[in-house]
This record gives C-alpha cells, structure tokens and sequence, in this order.
C-alpha cells in the first residue's frame, strides 16, 4: 500500500503532498494530550473501556471541512441502562473538541450524526458516559486528503 | 440572508414508536482558528447549543465545539410516547435564539 | 453499512492498483428524495466519450450519500434563501419574481434544463444568472445583480432546482448557438496557463484518474451551483474561474464571451444528464 501510495498522488506529487497523505502518521500531535485531558474531565478519572459503542466516519473523508460523524451506543434507553452523554473528540485538530451529545429516555435509541471539521489526518474519539457511571470508548483514523484542484 | 431552519420529522408514528429526526440551519459557524485579510483573527461566533424537546421533557441535546461544519446537521432517534410537538433550539454565541417545531400525531 | 463497504473495496482497488491510477466511476444510482436521478447516459452524436457521466459517480459515499436526501443537502439552504428571494419586490416597478412568474414550481420547471438559451437581443447566448439580470432592469426597474453578489447565486440554485431531475437538453438550432457551441468547443481544447492545461486535459484525456487526491470527473455541469464541501454554494463561472486559476492563466471575467461559449459547449457535454442543482461535491 505505501508502495503504491506515489502512484495515487499522480499528476503533482509534491513533497508536501506526501507529508500530508502519506500513510505514515505522526506519532505526536501537538493535541493529543489535551484531548486525554479532555477525556479525564469527561470520566473524571476513570478508564473507558472497549464495546458498547461504535463511532462511524469515513476513513477517507474528501474534504476535512465536512466530514461525517456518527455514534451509536448499544442500551435499552431505560431505567439504569441509559447512555446519559458521548463526548466526541478529534485529536489532531487545534482544539479536540467537537461536540458533546445528550440523551435521555426520551431519545429511544442512542444514535446520532452530525459533521466536523478536521483539520488534518487524525483519530477521532468518541467516549460515552453510562448512568451506572462507566464509560466506553470507540475510536477512528480518518485521512483526510489534499484535493488536486483548488477550483 | 437568515434562512428557517430545515427540519424533518415524520408526521405521524405509533404510540412508542422510535422516529428518526434531522435538522439542519444555516450558519457560518466561525471558528475563531481564522484571519482576515490584514491578518487580524476573525472572533469565533458559532452555535454552541442545540435542544430538541417534544412536550417540554428533553428528547436530545447537543454541545458544538467550533469544529463543528457550517450549516450544522443532526440526525437523531426520539421515542414518541403520544402526539405532540417538537421543538427545536439553537444557541447563538451572540445570544441569538434559532427556533422551529413539528407536530407529530400518534395513530 | 453497506456502502460503506462499498466504498471501501472501491477505495481499496485504488490505493491496492499498480501501474497507472484509474478507478473506475461508481457503479450506484441516486434518487433524490425518492425522484430517480440520471447520472449515466448515452452520450449525443458526435460526443468523445460513449457515456456522459455526472460528477456524483466520482465523489466518496459520504458525499454521495449528503444527496440523496434535500434534508442532508446545506445546498438547499440557498435554494431556500433563493426562494424568499423570488417573492421579494425590488426595483422601481414594484414587482418581484412571482409578480410575473407566479409559482416557480409550475413556471420554472424544465427551464435549468434548457439554459443557455440563445438572446436575440444580445445575439449572444444567455444563462439563468443573466436572464435574472435581464428581468431585473427591464421588467422590474432594479440593479443588475454583480456575479456571485446579491443573492444571485441562491437564485439561481433555487430557479434550477425546479428542474430537479429533468434530462438535460440544449437547442442549438436557435440563433447562432451553434457557433457558440463552436467557440466553446475551441475555449475547451486550448491548452492555457503556466501548467499548459485545457479544460480537455483534466476532464477528457485523464477522466477518471487522480490529481493528487482528486478523482478527476467528466467536468459535468448539470449540478450547478452546486455545494462544495470545501466552499458552501459555488457557482458555474466561480468553478470555471477557479479551475483556469489553477492552470495558472489569466481568469477570464464571469459571463464574458469565453466563458458563455464554455457554458453553452460544457452543457451540451452533460445532455441527457439530470439537473442536480444543488449537488454535493468535495
């Protein structure tokens, strides 16, 4: 796949084109600790554990200025089995947060989309707060891409 | 130009029903990350809260960050317990207030 | 879930692919809100590809998904805008749109399918914004509209979107619409600009291959304006500008000689195709 990366760059492939959608992924971004931060103050300390939820966006979004969101959190909806709020965080944008959801019985299910921006290559993280106080967190790389043409 | 917003809501579902809703509004949504032609920042001005409601009892709520899209759109599931209404609120940074609302009629 | 995964086998053959980089166009049909859309067709006579094909096919399932339903579409905002606009008095006669035209549902329809259309007043071909212009100071004693100002572009959207669906089919026996076409046709071809590039280059020769991360389409029109996920609303000479900019030559002015013959020509490339407008594109 990396191989075959340069070919897909095609026409102008520049150095700044393979920095930006090159496979390879800088391991630090300048936000990822405070989109941890961030997910510290939402758990308030606890560990969110894997399952229950599953975000979907796409892994290559066209263009980061609207890109996709959608989470979906497996609970009856009722009585203590009730999503009470998921946290999407983006953590390679100039500030991780993007938006925070909140449920209630009402809601039926604990599903919903909406649209980000994303400011480069990055993961996306959802963590959702349960009423019996645990946590579950999906998380998601989305490449964002550089189109050939400004138009 | 400041459009209504859109919305769409079933007109009709069965008692307890789980009816999927999406709305969208037209807003520019400033992030506060851009600057003007001389370079000055442009302040940051988005919607930072949206409600759905159906009878005054909270159906869905959303905090946006500024990394939410322009034009922000929501999709989301509300449960239908008997006919009402829904309304929806959108929250201005300038204190604007964004409203709409749907009947919906239980068969 | 299913397109999802469609798109990811799609993207998977691109990236997985050796030698040079083509994908082919989607296979997926579009309807919106339930209205079948025609994104493939027979090409007319003397056309240079077999099919027409409209840029939706290019675009990722996301952005296709954004079309299928008016609800999704933020270019629907404009429609909408467009549509107060329509019922708006301006000018000295003291009429609107509807003073005249009624419903643009019932008025307007079939009419974003057939523009350009030939002007005999101008001897020139004459395209929605410039119409809207021309009822503007003849019939409703107001300013013309400077391009892409004033609403213009929303009104626009909003008269096209009344053809939602309808084929796309220009009349060029009236007039001298055929050597307009002619003259597009020439605009098209000629290679311009610092990167020596022709509307040809792009959106013919290399059809259906990548520039950088851009699946290069036909250059179809019929969606126009169109929403861009990276713009908001755009209009048909604001996207021409744009792709002659990136050529590197001089831009010429919106509406002027070149640019109408381009319209007429660029239209009759996409005959057959539905009327998008407002489509969704990266």
């Amino acid at each position: 796949m990396q191989l075959t990366r340069r070919h897909v760059l095609g026409l102008t492939a520049g150095a700044a084109a393979f920095a930006v959608a090159g496979v390879q992924i800088t391991p630090a971004f300048a936000s990822a600790e405070d989109a941890e931060k961030l997910i510290m103050d939402f758990t308030g300390g606890a560990t969110a554990a894997e399952g229950k939820i599953s975000l979907t966006a796409p892994e290559i979004a066209e263009n980061g200025n609207t890109v996709p969101v959608s989470v979906n959190v497996d609970s009856a909806m009722e009585g203590d089995d009730l999503v009470e709020s998921v946290i999407i965080l983006a953590d390679g944008n100039p500030n991780p947060a993007v938006a925070t959801f909140h449920f209630t019985e009402m809601s039926g299910e604990a599903l919903a989309t909406t649209r980000m921006r994303l400011a480069k290559t990055q993961n996306v993280i959802a963590v959702a707060k349960m009423k019996d106080g645990s946590f579950f967190m999906d998380k998601k790389q989305v490449k964002v891409t550089i189109g050939g043409c400004g138009g | 130009m400041a459009s209504k917003p859109r919305i769409k809501v079933p007109k009709s579902a069965s008692a307890g029903e789980v009816i999927t809703i999406k709305t969208l509004i037209s807003h520019e949504m400033e992030s506060g990350q851009r600057k003007d032609k001389d370079g000055n920042p442009i302040p940051r001005q988005i919607i930072n809260k949206f409600t759905c409601t159906f009878d005054e009892q909270v159906v869905f709520e959303c905090d946006l960050d500024p990394a939410i899209s322009a034009n922000p759109y929501f999709e989301f599931n509300a449960k239908v317990p008997a006919s009402g209404t829904f309304k929806f609120t959108w929250l201005d940074d300038d204190g604007s207030v964004y409203e709409a609302e749907a009947p919906i009629e239980v068969k | 879930m299913k397109r999802l995964l469609v798109a990811g086998v799609m993207v998977a053959s691109v990236f997985a692919g050796s030698g040079p980089v083509l994908a082919e166009p989607v296979d997926d049909t579009l309807e919106i809100d339930g209205m079948p859309i025609i994104t493939r067709t027979k090409a007319p006579e003397g056309h240079p590809f077999d099919e027409v094909l409209s840029g939706w096919l290019f675009r990722e399932a996301e952005t296709r998904d954004v079309e299928r339903e008016t609800i999704e579409n933020p270019g629907m905002i404009a429609v909408e805008d467009g549509e107060t606009m329509w019922n708006t008095v301006e000018g000295t006669e003291g009429k609107s749109c509807a003073s005249c035209h009624n419903d643009a549902a019932e008025t307007m329809k079939g009419v974003g399918a057939r523009f350009p259309k030939w002007d005999a007043d101008s001897k020139k071909p004459i395209n929605i914004e410039l119409q809207i212009n021309k009822c503007r100071t003849e019939q409703m004693g107001a300013e013309a509209l400077a391009f892409n100002k004033g609403g213009q572009q929303e009104l626009t959207a909003y008269i096209k979107h009344q053809s939602l669906g309808m084929p796309v089919e220009l009349d060029l026996t009236e007039g001298d619409m055929q050597s307009w076409w002619e003259k597009g046709k020439d605009v098209y071809y000629t290679r311009t600009g610092q990167l020596n590039l022709a509307c040809a280059s792009c959106h013919e020769t290399a059809m259906g291959k990548f520039i950088r991360a851009d699946h290069l389409s036909q250059g179809q029109v019929n969606g126009f304006p169109t929403y861009r996920l990276k713009s908001g609303l755009t209009s048909l000479h604001q996207r021409f500008r744009g792709c002659i900019r990136d050529t590197r030559a001089e831009q010429p002015k919106a509406f002027s000689d070149d640019l109408m013959a381009l319209e007429t020509y660029v239209t009759w490339r996409g005959t057959g195709l539905s009327v998008e407008t407002p489509s969704v594109r990266q």
